[in-house]
C-alpha cells in the first residue's frame, strides 16, 4: 500500500516538475502573449505597454544553474591558482576576467603565511541526502498546489536559499554541514501571488521567510533552528518587471524582487538609471534593498535607498501596507516607510516599490588621489565632505588595502607600462618622500555633465593638495573601482587555502573615524594573537562613503587558520569582539548590512529598551502569529 | 614563595657599582637614543606647547569663560599660553648631560647602593613602544623623581615628563633646570580655575597620545611624610586615563614603581611637620645649606619597576566606553559614578602593586621592634626579636633586605650606627637619641621626644602594609567575643572599615582582605581552625599578640580622638584647625599622666585621618562654609565607634581549649 502511495506521488512530483520546467521555457521566451495562463498577473497582462512587457531576468529559478552553491557570485568566475602557480581570475564576465595575476601568490604568503601546498578540501557538491525530510502536512501542500503558483521541494533549490554569505554560512555549505533549511520554495510571480501565499501561510501557521538576492551578511537568511512550523521560502526573483516609468515625475514602479543589474540595465536601455549600486547589486534586489537599508556607492548623487524610494507596497499577515499618493515629502504623522526600511522580512513581504530615476550620466570619469598617511586621506575626506564638493563616489583605501590592490594588478603588457609604474613609484616614495608602507589611496569616480565633473575635479583636487595628497591618475582610480565586483570573490579562493575572512561595517562621527579604524585593527590583532592563531592577521579598512557628520567605514578582517580546531567559533568570537570595540568607540551597529541575526544581541544598547519596545509592538500588531518568522531584528 | 624572593633579590643591579669605577663626564656624554612609541610622530616642545594651545579642548575652554567674564577670547588665550609657558617642560639633552654628571656624584656621595631590578626595566622598556606609558612611583622623597630620571637615562630608556609641584618653580636657577630635564610643573591646587585646569589636563593628554615621552606623576599625590602608602588622588589619573576611556588610544601602561629607602633624606622634617612645624620653602639657598647632607650615609635604595598594567585589561568589563559618545570629547566633564569607580579601584590598585614590591630594610624591621619597647630595650632582645619579626614578615610575603654574608649581630649594629640620629645604644640598652621618661616630661620635652618617636614609627609604617590584613584578624580575633569565624569577621569588617583612611585597602576587597589576613596567620602559626571556628595555636599568643601591639598605637590614637569629642562641649560647629589644636593639647595631657602608651597620636597625619574617617562613618557631620570646612559630632555615633576598637569583654579564648 505505502509502497504505491508514494510511486503515486513521485508520479504526481514528476508530473508537476515537467509542467514547471514548461512553464520557465515560457518565461524564458519573454514572448508577449505568451504568459502563463495558471496566474493572472496584471503586470504581464496582455496589451500592457512594451516597457512593462516581461523581461528575463538574469536570476533563472533555478539559481544553480548558473551561481555557485557553496560560494560567492557566478559558477564561472573564480580565483584561482593556475599550474604555474599565479593567480587567474576565471570567465569571461568581469574586465579581470582571464587575466593573470602573477603578484597574487606572494601576497597571499606574505599576508597570511600561507602556502599553495596546504589547501583544504571542501566539498565539491552539495550533501542533499543528509538534508532534512520537509516538514509538510498533506493538506497544506494540496492548497500551496492549489494556488497554481510554482513551488519545489527539491532539496538543491531549498539548500541553496537556506542561507546568506556570512562566512560560517559559506563554510558550513563547504563542510556539509548544514542544519535547518526551508522546506518549500515558492516563485510568485506578482504582488496578488504574495497576497494569496501570505494568506495561505496565515491559514496553516506556516513561516515564511522572503528571499531575495541572497546576499545577506547578517545571517538574516538563517531559519532559525528550533523553528517546528514549515518554513516557506518566498523568493522574489521572478517579481522583476519594471511596470511603468513615469518620464514626467522621473520615477519608476518596479518590482521588488528585480537585481540591480537588471534595474539598471532595463533603465539604461531607455536613458534612465536610479543610481543605486551596492557592491552586491549583481545579484541583490530592490526588496532586499528596502528592507536591510541598503546604501549604494555612488549616494553622494543619487542618494541612499531612503532617499530614492517614493512608494512602497508591502504585504503582511495583517494586510497590505501602503500609501495613497507619491507626494515627495509628507508630514503625516511618523513615515510608515521606515517601519518597512529596516524590518529585515520581520514583517512581511514588499511586492512593489515606486524609485527616483535620472538621466543616464553624460560623463564619467575616474580619479585618485595618494596621501601620505591614513590621517591626512581621512583629513581630505573630511574637508571634502565640509565643502560638500564629493564626487559620485570617494573611498579611502589604508596601506594595508592599497598593498592588496597591488596583489590583483593584472600582468603588465608592455615594458613601457611597467617603466611608467616604476618612475610613478620612485617620484611618490622618493621624491615625494612618503613612505610606502604608510601612504593610502583614494578612489574617486565622477558623474555627471562633463563641465560640472571637470570643475569638482579640480575642487577636490585643489582639497587634496591642500592636505598634503597627490593626485595619481585615473587608472589606479579605475582599477579601484574595476575590483569593486571581484572582490568578493576572493574569500573563497582564501578558503582553499585555509584562509577565512569577512568584512564589516559601521558609520561613525568624522572626529573619531581615525581612532576608531586604529583600535578596531589592533583589536582585530591582539584578539588573534591571544586566542592562538598562529600567523598574523590580515586586519585593514577603508573609509567608503562621506556624510555631512560622518563616514561609513568597512573592515576586511581575515587569517590563516591552520593549527586551529574551530576557526569559525573563534573567528566569530574575535569578529564581536571588534564590533564591541566599534561601539565602544562611537560607531553604528551597521551603516547598511543590517542587524539580521549576527547583531541582535546589541540592538537594545544601541536603541535603548523602549525603542525596541516600539518595534516589538509595530511586529505585534502587522504579525500576531509571528508568520515571518526569521527572527531577524528582535 | 622563597624563590620568588631569592629571583627578586637575584634581579636587582647596583646603578652605582659602574659609576664608581668609571667617568662620570663619560656616562653624561655617551650617546643616548631611547627607544620610542611605535606609532610617535616627533614633535619639539615648542610644538607640542602650540598644539595644546589650539587644541579644540582648550580653545572650547577660552570661549567658554569669555562668554562668562566678558574677557576677550584674545586676553584668555594669552593667559593659556602663559600658563603654558609657565608648566611646559622644555627638554634640553644639554642639560639632562649636566644632571647626569651632578646627580652621579651626590648619588654616589648620598648612597651606597642604588639597586635596580633588571626584569623591570626590560619590561618597561617593551612597554614604551608599545603603547603610552605612564609612570606611577611611590613618593617618600624629593630624591624619587630625580632617581627615576637618572635611572631612565642610565638605562637608555625615554626621559619621562613629570607633573611636579609648583614650589619646585620657587628654586630659580634649579626650578629652569629641572624643566629642561623633563619636569612640567603644577600648582598644587587648581580646583576652581578652569583655565589652567584644561590647559593642564591637554597637555597631558597630548603627550601620552602621542606617546612624545612616559608621562610621570605621583598617585598618592604628595611625598608621605609618616612612611605609609597615602590614598591615591584621583584628579591626575582620571586626565592620564581619559585618552583611553575616549578611545584616542587602544591601551596605556599603568607602570607601578616601588622606591624603598634605607633613610630618607627628609625624616626630620617630616617629624616636625607632622608635629606642626611648617615645613620651610623650598629655596635654592636651602638646597646648598643641605650640602652638609652629602657627608652623611643614606644607606641603599631599591627602585623596583613593576610589571606595566594594561588599563584596557582593567576596564574591561568595568567601565562603559559608550558614555563617551553622545558629547563630543573636547568638552570637559566630570567622571560619571562608574568610571569614578573605576579610578578609585585603579588608584588602590596601583598603590597596592607598589607596596607590593616595596624593599624592606633591616633597620623598619628593628623600628617596630624598638616603638613597642619604649624607653628603652636591651640590644640582644632587639636582635632576637628583629630576627623573629624577619621570619614573620617573609611569611607574610614581604621581601626583606637582609646582607647574607655577615653576621645578624653586625647587621643589627650597623643599622644602628646608620641611625645614630633617632637611637644610641647606652649599656647594652638602646634608646631614642631624645630620651624621655614620663617622669621627666613636660610640654615641650614631650614634643621633642615624639619628634623621635615619629622618626621612628616612620620607619615602622614602612612595613605595616605586609601586616595589616593579618594583625586586623588578630585584633578582631581578640576583640570579638567568641571563637566563631563570623563574629571574628564581623569585627575585622568594622575594623577594616574604620582604618580604610589610614591604609590602602582596594574598595570591594573586604572579604577577600579577610580570607588573605586569616590565611596568613594561619599559615604562620599562630592561629588555627575550621571553616567555622577559630583557635590560638599554642606558641600563637606571642604573634597574636606583637601583631596587635603593633597597630595599638593607631586603635589607642582613634580612641584618645573619639574621647576628645565626647568629653568636650561643642557649642559650636568647629572647624578642622580648632580640633587639631585642642586635640593635641588634649593628648599632651594625656600623655604626661601617663594615660596612654604611644605619642603618636599627636601626629596631624593620623588626627586628620581620624577626622575623615568619623566623618565617613557619619560620627561627624561636615559642612562646606565660606572659608573651608566645619564639623559637627554625633555624639552617640562617636561612641559606638569607641567601643568598637577596644575589645568588648575580657579575653575568654582559652588556648587550644576545645582541641
Amino acid at each position: 500500500m505505502a509502497a504505491v502511495a508514494e510511486e503515486e506521488e513521485e508520479r504526481r512530483q514528476l508530473r508537476a516538475r515537467q509542467r514547471l520546467r514548461v512553464l520557465v521555457g515560457h518565461l524564458r521566451s519573454a514572448e508577449p502573449g505568451a504568459a502563463p495562463a495558471l496566474s493572472q498577473c496584471r503586470g504581464i497582462e496582455p496589451g500592457s505597454t512594451d516597457r512593462a512587457a516581461k523581461t528575463a531576468g538574469s536570476i533563472p529559478r533555478r539559481r544553480q544553474e548558473i551561481l555557485k552553491w557553496n560560494g560567492w557570485g557566478y559558477n564561472d568566475s573564480k580565483f584561482t591558482f593556475n599550474k604555474k602557480g599565479q593567480g587567474e581570475f576565471t570567465g569571461k564576465r568581469y574586465r579581470l576576467s582571464g587575466m593573470v595575476l602573477p603578484a597574487l601568490k606572494e601576497w597571499m604568503e606574505k599576508s597570511f603565511g600561507a602556502s599553495l601546498e596546504h589547501r583544504t578540501t571542501p566539498r565539491t557538491t552539495p550533501n542533499l541526502e543528509d538534508l532534512p525530510v520537509p516538514i509538510l502536512n498533506e493538506e497544506c501542500l494540496k492548497e500551496i498546489k492549489d494556488l497554481g503558483i510554482p513551488f519545489s521541494h527539491d532539496p538543491e533549490d531549498r539548500l541553496i536559499r537556506s542561507h546568506g554569505h556570512c562566512l560560517h554560512e559559506i563554510f558550513a555549505l563547504r563542510e556539509g554541514k548544514v542544519e535547518r533549511i526551508p522546506d518549500v520554495v515558492i516563485w510568485p510571480n506578482c504582488h496578488s501571488d504574495v497576497v494569496k501565499i501570505v494568506q495561505l501561510a496565515s491559514k496553516h501557521n506556516i513561516c515564511i521567510i522572503p528571499f531575495g538576492g541572497g546576499t545577506s551578511v547578517s545571517d538574516a537568511l538563517e531559519c532559525p533552528t528550533d523553528e517546528k512550523r514549515t518554513i516557506l521560502s518566498l523568493d522574489t526573483s521572478q517579481m522583476n518587471r519594471i511596470l511603468w516609468v513615469d518620464e514626467k515625475n522621473l520615477t519608476a514602479h518596479v518590482e521588488s524582487g528585480i537585481t540591480g543589474q537588471d534595474l539598471e540595465r532595463q533603465l539604461s536601455e531607455h536613458g534612465y538609471c536610479t543610481g543605486h549600486e551596492p557592491d552586491s547589486m549583481e545579484f541583490s534586489s530592490l526588496g532586499g534593498w528596502v528592507a536591510t537599508r541598503a546604501s549604494g556607492m555612488k549616494k553622494n548623487i543619487y542618494g541612499n535607498i531612503e532617499d530614492l524610494v517614493v512608494y512602497i507596497k508591502m504585504v503582511t499577515p495583517r494586510g497590505i501596507v501602503e500609501k495613497s499618493c507619491q507626494g515627495p515629502r509628507m508630514s503625516t504623522g511618523p513615515d510608515i516607510y521606515h517601519f518597512i526600511m529596516g524590518s529585515e522580512g520581520t514583517l512581511g513581504v514588499v511586492t512593489e516599490v515606486t524609485i527616483k530615476i535620472r538621466s543616464l550620466p553624460e560623463y564619467q570619469k575616474y580619479g585618485s588621489i595618494v596621501f601620505p598617511d591614513f590621517e591626512h586621506g581621512v583629513a581630505c575626506l573630511r574637508e571634502v565632505a565640509r565643502q560638500r564638493c564629493a564626487p559620485a563616489s570617494i573611498r579611502l583605501m589604508d596601506n594595508t588595502q592599497f598593498q592588496f590592490g597591488h596583489a590583483l594588478k593584472p600582468q603588465v603588457a608592455s615594458i613601457f607600462t611597467s617603466f611608467l609604474d616604476g618612475l610613478k613609484k620612485f617620484y611618490i616614495t622618493k621624491f615625494k618622500g612618503f613612505d610606502p608602507n604608510e601612504l593610502c589611496v583614494a578612489t574617486l569616480l565622477f558623474e555627471g555633465s562633463r563641465e560640472k565633473v571637470l570643475q569638482q575635479e579640480k575642487h577636490v583636487y585643489d582639497i587634496a593638495a591642500k592636505v598634503g595628497g597627490l593626485a595619481a591618475g585615473e587608472d589606479n582610480g579605475q582599477r579601484g573601482y574595476m575590483l569593486t565586483f571581484v572582490i568578493a570573490y576572493i574569500r573563497d579562493l582564501g578558503m582553499d587555502y585555509y584562509i577565512i575572512g569577512e568584512s564589516f561595517e559601521t558609520s561613525v562621527p568624522w572626529d573619531r573615524v581615525i581612532d576608531l579604524c586604529r583600535n578596531v585593527k589592533e583589536k582585530l590583532v591582539r584578539e588573534c594573537k591571544e586566542r592562538g592563531v598562529q600567523f598574523p592577521p590580515l586586519a585593514t579598512c577603508r573609509v567608503t562613503q562621506t556624510y555631512d557628520a560622518g563616514a561609513c567605514v568597512y573592515f576586511y578582517f581575515a587569517f590563516n587558520y591552520r593549527g586551529i580546531s574551530d576557526p569559525i567559533s573563534v573567528f566569530e568570537q574575535i569578529e564581536a569582539s571588534a564590533r564591541e570595540e566599534i561601539l565602544e568607540n562611537g560607531g553604528s551597529l551597521s551603516h547598511h548590512h543590517g542587524v539580521g541575526k549576527l547583531r541582535k544581541r546589541w540592538l537594545k544598547d544601541s536603541i535603548s529598551d523602549v525603542g525596541i519596545g516600539m518595534l516589538k509592538s509595530v511586529k505585534q500588531y502587522v504579525d500576531p502569529n509571528n508568520i515571518f518568522g526569521n527572527r531577524n531584528l528582535l | 614563595q622563597k624563590d620568588m624572593t631569592l629571583n627578586k633579590r637575584d634581579g636587582f643591579e647596583d646603578l652605582m657599582e659602574e659609576r664608581r669605577h668609571s667617568s662620570d663626564l663619560r656616562y653624561a656624554m655617551r650617546c643616548y637614543t631611547p627607544v620610542v612609541y611605535k606609532d610617535l610622530v616627533p614633535r619639539t616642545p615648542s610644538a607640542l606647547r602650540s598644539i595644546v594651545l589650539k587644541s579644540d579642548q582648550v580653545q572650547y575652554v577660552i570661549r567658554q569663560l569669555s562668554k562668562e567674564t566678558g574677557e576677550s577670547p584674545d586676553i584668555i588665550s594669552d593667559e593659556a599660553a602663559d600658563i603654558l609657558e609657565k608648566m611646559g617642560h622644555d627638554l634640553r639633552l644639554s642639560v639632562v648631560r649636566f644632571f647626569a654628571f651632578t646627580l652621579s656624584k651626590i648619588f654616589k656621595a648620598l648612597f651606597q647602593k642604588v639597586r635596580v631590578n633588571e626584569e623591570g626595566i626590560q619590561k618597561l622598556h617593551q612597554a614604551i613602544q608599545e603603547y603610552p606609558v605612564v609612570l606611577l612611583p611611590s613618593h617618600r622623597s624629593y630624591i624619587d623623581f630625580l632617581m627615576l630620571s637618572y635611572i631612565m637615562y642610565s638605562y637608555d630608556l625615554c626621559l619621562p615628563v613629570i607633573a611636579a609641584g609648583m614650589d619646585f618653580m620657587g628654586m630659580k636657577i634649579v626650578g629652569e633646570m629641572l624643566r629642561m630635564s623633563g619636569a612640567f610643573f603644577i600648582r598644587r591646587s587648581f580646583g576652581g580655575d578652569k583655565l589652567y585646569w584644561a590647559v593642564f589636563s591637554e597637555y597631558v593628554k597630548t603627550i601620552l597620545r602621542n606617546g612624545d615621552a612616559p608621562v610621570e606623576f605621583f598617585v598618592e599625590g604628595t611625598r608621605s611624610r609618616t612612611g605609609k602608602s597615602l590614598t591615591p588622588k584621583l584628579g591626575l589619573l582620571n586626565i592620564a586615563i581619559e585618552p583611553f576611556l575616549m578611545g584616542e588610544v587602544f591601551d596605556m601602561y599603568l607602570v607601578p614603581i616601588s622606591i624603598s629607602y634605607d633613610r630618607i633624606l627628609e625624616e626630620s622634617l617630616y617629624a616636625h611637620e607632622l608635629l606642626g612645624v611648617p615645613k620651610p620653602k623650598e629655596s635654592t639657598s636651602g638646597l646648598l645649606k643641605a650640602r652638609k647632607i652629602l657627608n652623611e650615609n643614606f644607606g641603599s635604595i631599591h627602585v623596583y619597576f613593576g610589571q606595566p598594567v594594561s588599563v584596557r585589561s582593567l576596564a574591561t568589563g568595568t567601565v562603559k566606553r559608550s558614555q563617551y559618545n553622545l558629547v563630543p570629547r573636547h568638552i570637559p566633564r566630570k567622571p560619571s559614578g562608574d568610571v569614578h569607580r573605576f579610578l578609585d579601584a585603579v588608584g588602590h590598585r596601583m598603590v597596592i602593586l607598589q607596596q607590593k614590591n616595596m624593599v624592606i630594610s633591616s633597620w623598619a624591621l628593628m623600628a617596630t621592634v624598638i616603638i613597642q619597647n619604649l624607653p628603652s630595650i636591651a640590644l640582644s632582645d632587639l636582635t632576637r626579636q628583629t630576627l623573629w619579626l624577619k621570619a614573620i614578615a617573609e611569611t607574610f610575603g614581604a621581601f626583606v633586605d637582609w646582607p647574607g654574608n655577615v653576621t645578624s649581630d653586625k647587621v643589627i649594629r650597623s643599622s644602628l650606627t646608620l641611625r645614630h640620629n633617632i637611637v644610641k645604644t647606652v649599656k647594652d640598652q638602646v634608646v631614642l637619641c631624645q630620651e624621655g621618661t614620663p617622669t621627666k616630661f613636660t610640654v615641650e620635652n614631650i614634643f621633642k621626644y615624639t619628634i623621635s618617636v615619629l622618626m621612628c614609627a616612620s620607619y615602622r609604617n614602612q612595613i605595616l602594609h605586609v601586616f595589616v590584613r593579618p594583625a586586623l584578624v588578630a585584633i578582631a580575633f581578640q576583640n570579638a567575643q567568641s571563637c566563631r569565624k563570623e563574629d571574628v569577621y564581623s569585627c575585622f569588617s568594622y575594623l577594616h572599615q574604620v582604618l580604610s583612611d589610614e591604609f590602602i585597602f582596594l574598595p570591594g576587597d573586604l572579604v577577600k582582605d579577610f580570607d588573605e589576613g586569616l590565611y596568613l596567620v594561619t599559615k604562620s602559626g599562630a592561629i588555627q581552625g575550621s571553616h567555622t571556628d577559630l583557635y590560638i595555636s599554642e606558641k600563637g599568643s606571642d604573634t597574636i599578640s606583637f601583631l596587635s601591639e603593633m597597630f595599638r598605637p593607631f586603635l589607642e590614637g582613634y580612641q584618645v580622638i573619639c574621647k576628645y569629642l565626647l568629653s568636650t562641649e561643642f557649642t559650636d560647629h568647629f572647624t578642622e584647625k580648632r580640633f587639631i589644636t585642642e586635640i593635641r593639647s588634649y593628648a599632651a595631657e594625656l600623655i604626661l599622666t601617663g594615660a596612654i602608651k604611644y605619642n603618636e597620636v599627636l601626629s596631624v597625619d593620623m588626627q586628620k585621618n581620624a577626622l575623615a574617617a568619623l566623618t565617613r562613618l557619619g560620627a561627624m557631620e561636615k559642612m562646606k562654609i565660606a572659608n573651608g570646612n566645619v564639623y559637627k559630632v554625633n555624639k552617640q555615633s562617636v561612641t559606638r565607634v569607641a567601643n568598637m576598637l577596644v575589645p568588648m569583654a575580657p579575653i575568654k579564648h582559652a588556648t587550644v581549649a576545645r582541641l
